[in-house]
């Protein structure tokens, strides 16, 4: 099927807010600022609408690596959502690092709407934390893969 | 045992209350199971002894939409369980008349080490006996209480009953041992050592749901595993679910709200300890967020439903270590 001595190519599930972080991805696109095209975005209205099951079913899906994005605490457009979304995540990363599964293939990291140059630089290293750390066999679903 | 059945007696025939949920004799005297008991002369298979573990605080989900009161017997630890369904309003306070029954540690009797038992001797309450008497197939076993008790009743709560109505019977303290020390030795492992740990652990999961249908946390009327959309409804020989996700996603749904009751891991019949996980979240949330326990008060918020402005970062789990 594919060229197995190919360059390992991750596939990074990144979880946007809305309000900021989707549109300080905006903000790196139109300035131009690179990041790789591993990354692939989706938009949440808030960082607290990622349910710790979307994580695990990105994981079972295949992603090599998931990235929370959401708004500066106290800055939430919700006042107050990216605050549970943090005890949330703090909860089942902690749980994903217990039950052996590399902690650095989760992140949460907070991006403001005007943060272009953050976004582009977070994925970079996160993506080459997640290039470092191979592909994701422990969480994810082996059935129907060469 | 007796003053428990002459009270239910009294107060069934008195209508103050119109059933009673207790234990049964099973088919063996370690079989008991949770049982309702609509009328005196039903009674007389009431038991409660050292194998009455059951909790019984989810049985009253169902007893608060019947007609009238129903007497519950509880349980130091199984109080805990009750208080947070009051909190989550899943049961009614007023239909429920709790009797606190005293508690010396409660047996498993897979932790028993003899084939083929006949009977246990010296579990029965009030006067529970230091030694067990097992008669087996091959003459008489002599097993020390302590050895043949419930991981729980080792790291007990404490012998309080946090809500009741009135209480009969002693107490007895049972606690020796570290709630957390095997969680801890675990986050001590290296990663692989863990994985290596819980796959071996999980995969001997059959997905029978007993977990799921004795937790009194979990309680929705819908439960995700129920779905059909979501390929979980139930095991299929060819997936890793069991094994990598469907004990994280369960272990998350009753974080916070977890009062480490230890049913899960008393009924799973493939013995996978999944206190751990329970107790994984509860030292989190006792490390990073101070400490709680559910169910000890009824006004607490939960931990995953209140948050500080000074929290913690997500980062800390790669920093701990």
């Amino acid at each position: 099927m594919s060229v197995k001595n190919e360059e390992f190519r991750p596939v990074i599930v990144a979880f946007c807010c809305n309000w900021c972080s989707y549109a300080g991805a905006d903000l790196a696109g139109s300035s131009r600022l690179a990041y790789p095209a591993d990354v692939k975005i989706i938009r949440v209205p808030c960082s607290c609408r990622v349910n710790p099951m979307f994580i695990l079913r990105a994981f079972e899906k295949g992603a090599d690596g998931v990235i929370l994005c959401g708004c500066h605490p106290g800055d939430c457009h919700y006042s107050t959502g990216n605050y549970y979304a943090r005890r949330r995540m703090t909860m089942l990363f902690s749980m994903l690092d217990f039950i052996g599964v590399e902690n650095g293939r989760t992140r949460v990291e907070w991006v403001s709407a005007a943060e272009g140059v953050k976004f582009s630089e977070t994925m970079n290293s996160f993506v080459d934390k997640i290039r470092s750390l191979g592909p994701n066999v422990r969480l994810g679903d082996l059935r129907c893969k060469d | 045992m007796q003053r428990l059945i002459d009270r239910a007696k009294e107060l069934l025939g008195s209508g103050e209350v119109a059933r009673v949920l207790g234990w049964r004799k099973g088919e063996n005297s370690w079989d008991v199971e949770p049982a309702f008991f609509a009328s005196a002369e039903e009674l007389d298979g009431f038991v409660y002894d050292g194998f009455c573990g059951a909790n019984l605080s989810k049985y009253m989900i169902e007893a608060s939409k019947l007609e009238g009161k129903t007497l519950v017997f509880l349980k130091p630890c199984d109080t805990y369980s009750f208080n947070q369904l009051i909190k989550e309003h899943r049961v009614d306070r007023d239909k429920a008349y709790i009797v606190g029954v005293g508690c010396k540690g409660k047996l498993k009797i897979e932790n028993i080490p003899a084939k083929g038992i006949l009977s246990v001797e010296g579990a029965g309450y009030p006067d529970a006996a230091e030694m067990l008497t097992v008669k087996t197939l091959y003459g008489d076993v002599q097993v020390a209480y302590k050895d043949a008790m419930l991981e729980r009743c080792h790291v007990c709560k404490g012998k309080d009953h946090m809500i009741f109505d009135e209480q009969i019977g002693e107490s007895a303290d049972t606690l020796d041992g570290d709630r957390f020390a095997q969680v801890a030795a675990i986050e001590a492992m290296s990663p692989e050592e863990k994985f290596a740990f819980f796959q071996a652990e999980l995969s001997k999961c059959i997905r029978c749901n007993a977990c799921r249908n004795v937790c009194p946390a979990c309680s929705c009327r819908k439960c995700v595993f129920d779905s059909n959309k979501f390929d979980s409804a139930q095991k299929a020989n060819t997936t890793s679910f069991e094994e990598k996700m469907f004990h994280i996603i369960r272990a998350f749904h009753v974080a916070g709200r977890c009062t480490d009751c230890g049913e899960c891991s008393r009924v799973c019949p493939q013995g996978i300890p999944l206190h751990l996980f329970n107790r994984k979240f509860i030292k989190d949330i006792n490390e990073l967020y101070g400490e709680f326990q559910a169910g000890a008060d009824i006004d607490a918020r939960g931990p995953l439903t209140d948050f500080r402005q000074d929290d913690c970062e997500p980062s800390i789990v790669g920093k701990r270590g």
